[in-house]
């Protein structure tokens, strides 16, 4: 069983830390908590901010306080088993490898001395944890990229990286949700928004989701891409 | 029915008191930095409790209307100017007519004003609020800060001469800035990682901001506060007041733009009710840590600070 430790953030917020790992059995029993609170929203609590380890709750110091909170807390982290993880929930990315969109998939070919379509098979085979949103909106931090892939970021960082962007950086993949500096090495794009302030939520993914990414041609991509914008794509989960 | 902005000022936005519920999606609230000047001036005003205001920075504006409007500053003192040559004060309404100008100058004592009309400034509402998030290029007027020349939508609200003559005959008395102050902290929550000299240095020494400070985080320098081995932690949540330590040791406030995870420690979170002082701290004032007690703080019914600060509404 993990530990748990509760303690305040100044008077706004509770901390709840679980074990000091990044690690998927850790995030889910934060993503579970996060659901109960979610859930129950007790008197006060404003929101709640799921990270890979621990949980922020926010309150209200007009309608509740930390001494108050405590118990609430606690009966929630005491309700949880190995057993109330929820099912996964894995949704498809559509990802158009290489070309104009994945500029460094051939320079990584060379450096890992995989074909291209070694590294598109290996990167698609993970459905990866988001353990967390942060950085930018929509920005999702994933785990699980097969260490034959790891590749470390670019010695000078680009100044502009288009939205949709898939790279991955170090031991980690992930996707540019909005036009951004950054040092991924790019290896295509998906025509899926990861963030659009017209939409409500303003963001495609949930921390505790999975993603699992699938290659599509650049006629796909296109057709797809037409559809998000026009509102009428259905998100597909595997 | 516009203000148009004549000089814009080095940073000048269009904020509220923040965009909520969206921290998980990695959206931080922005909103003014100081909460104290900004509920002073929209009640002041007598406008809605979340009304859009303008924040201005170190130099403030200088805006001219196309109708005649009441209006008012609070915050740093900007020494400003009506119509060329007559001081306004902060904290007090002014009827301002059309076409005459209105002028911010240099923040003497203080860093960020406060400026609105009785009325609403006009920018849509985006996830329920018209805080410009700069980062992202969302919210306030276009996503962005203030430029010369834009036309800023408002609306006048519509009052009684009886209205208006109580309008102008309200005041709100305005803080004189100090260069020293100091500042009440929750120790926590990794303040474990840090030596007991290390907490002791941070509560026991003047810090001094620097001039890197911005919204997203007050930057201090001084005696670098010693840690237990490395500071790395693995990223969690920030939030308006987290003071983490950098690999150098010296300790960042976040401010209103911080952002929504970060992997430095935190040693302490400054209490929100003194947040509004380090809005108001320029480059080269003295900050002092506190340590307070939270139980103490909280000990008095839920809700005095609010209580204080909408003063018994």
């Amino acid at each position: 069983m993990s530990s748990l430790r509760i303690c305040p953030v100044g008077d706004q917020a509770v901390l709840c830390e679980f074990d000091n790992v990044i690690d998927v059995q850790t995030n889910d029993r934060v993503q579970y908590l996060a659901a109960q609170i979610r859930a129950a929203h007790p008197k006060g609590v404003t929101e709640v901010l799921p990270t890979y380890r621990s949980l922020l709750i926010f309150y209200d110091q007009g309608k509740t306080t930390y001494q108050k909170l405590l118990p609430v807390i606690k009966k929630f982290s005491a309700a949880q088993t190995a057993e109330t993880q929820e099912k996964k929930r894995i949704r498809i990315v559509p990802c158009h490898y290489g070309g104009e969109e994945g500029p460094d998939l051939g320079e990584m070919s060379r450096e890992l001395g995989r074909s291209e379509a070694e590294i598109i098979q290996i990167h698609q085979s993970v459905d990866y944890k988001i353990y967390m949103l942060g950085f930018l909106p929509g920005f999702v931090y994933l785990g699980g990229l097969d260490e034959r892939i790891h590749m470390p970021r670019l010695s000078i960082p680009r100044t502009k990286i288009p939205a949709r962007s898939v790279g991955i950086g170090g031991s980690q993949t992930g996707v540019y949700p909005m036009d951004s500096p950054g040092g991924w090495r790019l290896i295509g794009r998906t025509p899926l928004s990861f963030y659009d302030q017209t939409n409500d939520p303003p963001v495609l993914c949930h921390a505790g989701e999975y993603i699992r990414f699938v290659s599509v041609t650049e006629q796909e991509y296109a057709l797809i891409r037409q559809d998000v914008k026009n509102k009428v794509y259905q998100p597909e989960f595997a | 029915m516009s203000m148009h902005i004549l000089q814009a000022g080095p940073l000048t936005t269009v904020q509220d008191r923040g965009r909520f519920g969206y921290m998980e999606y990695g959206i931080t609230a922005s909103g003014v930095m100081d909460t104290l000047a900004y509920t002073q001036l929209v009640s002041l005003l007598a406008n809605e409790p979340d009304a859009a205001v303008l924040e201005m920075t170190l130099m403030g504006a200088e805006l001219v209307f196309e109708e005649d409007v009441c209006a008012a500053y609070t915050g740093a003192d900007m020494q400003a100017v009506y119509d060329g040559n007559i001081p306004v004060e902060r904290g007090r309404v002014y009827r301002i007519e059309k076409g005459h100008r209105l002028r911010f100058g240099m923040a003497k004592n203080g860093v960020r004003a406060y400026f609105a009309i009785a009325g609403t400034i006009e920018v849509p509402s985006v996830m329920g609020s018209r805080s410009t998030n700069l980062k992202c290029g969302l919210g306030g007027f276009k996503g962005r800060k203030l430029q010369n020349g834009d036309a800023i939508p408002i609306r006048v609200r519509e009052f009684s001469e009886a209205e208006q003559k109580r309008l102008l005959k309200k005041t709100v008395s305005q803080m004189d800035y100090e260069r020293e102050k100091t500042v009440r902290v929750i120790l926590g929550p990794q303040k474990e990682m840090f030596t007991e000299e290390g907490v002791r240095t941070f509560l026991e020494t003047p810090y001094t901001v620097s001039v890197e400070s911005d919204r997203m985080g007050i930057r201090l320098e001084g005696k670098k506060v010693l840690a237990e081995g490395n500071t790395d932690i693995i990223s969690d949540g920030i939030v308006f007041g987290s003071v983490q330590i950098t690999t150098a040791g010296l300790p960042i406030v976040m401010m209103a733009d911080h952002q929504t995870t970060g992997g430095y420690a935190k040693i302490a979170t400054v209490i929100q009710e003194d947040l509004p002082i380090l809005a108001q701290a320029g480059p080269g004032d003295q900050i002092r840590f506190a340590q307070a007690d939270l139980k103490k703080l909280q000990k008095h019914s839920p809700g005095s600070f609010l209580r204080m600060l909408f003063g018994g509404r």
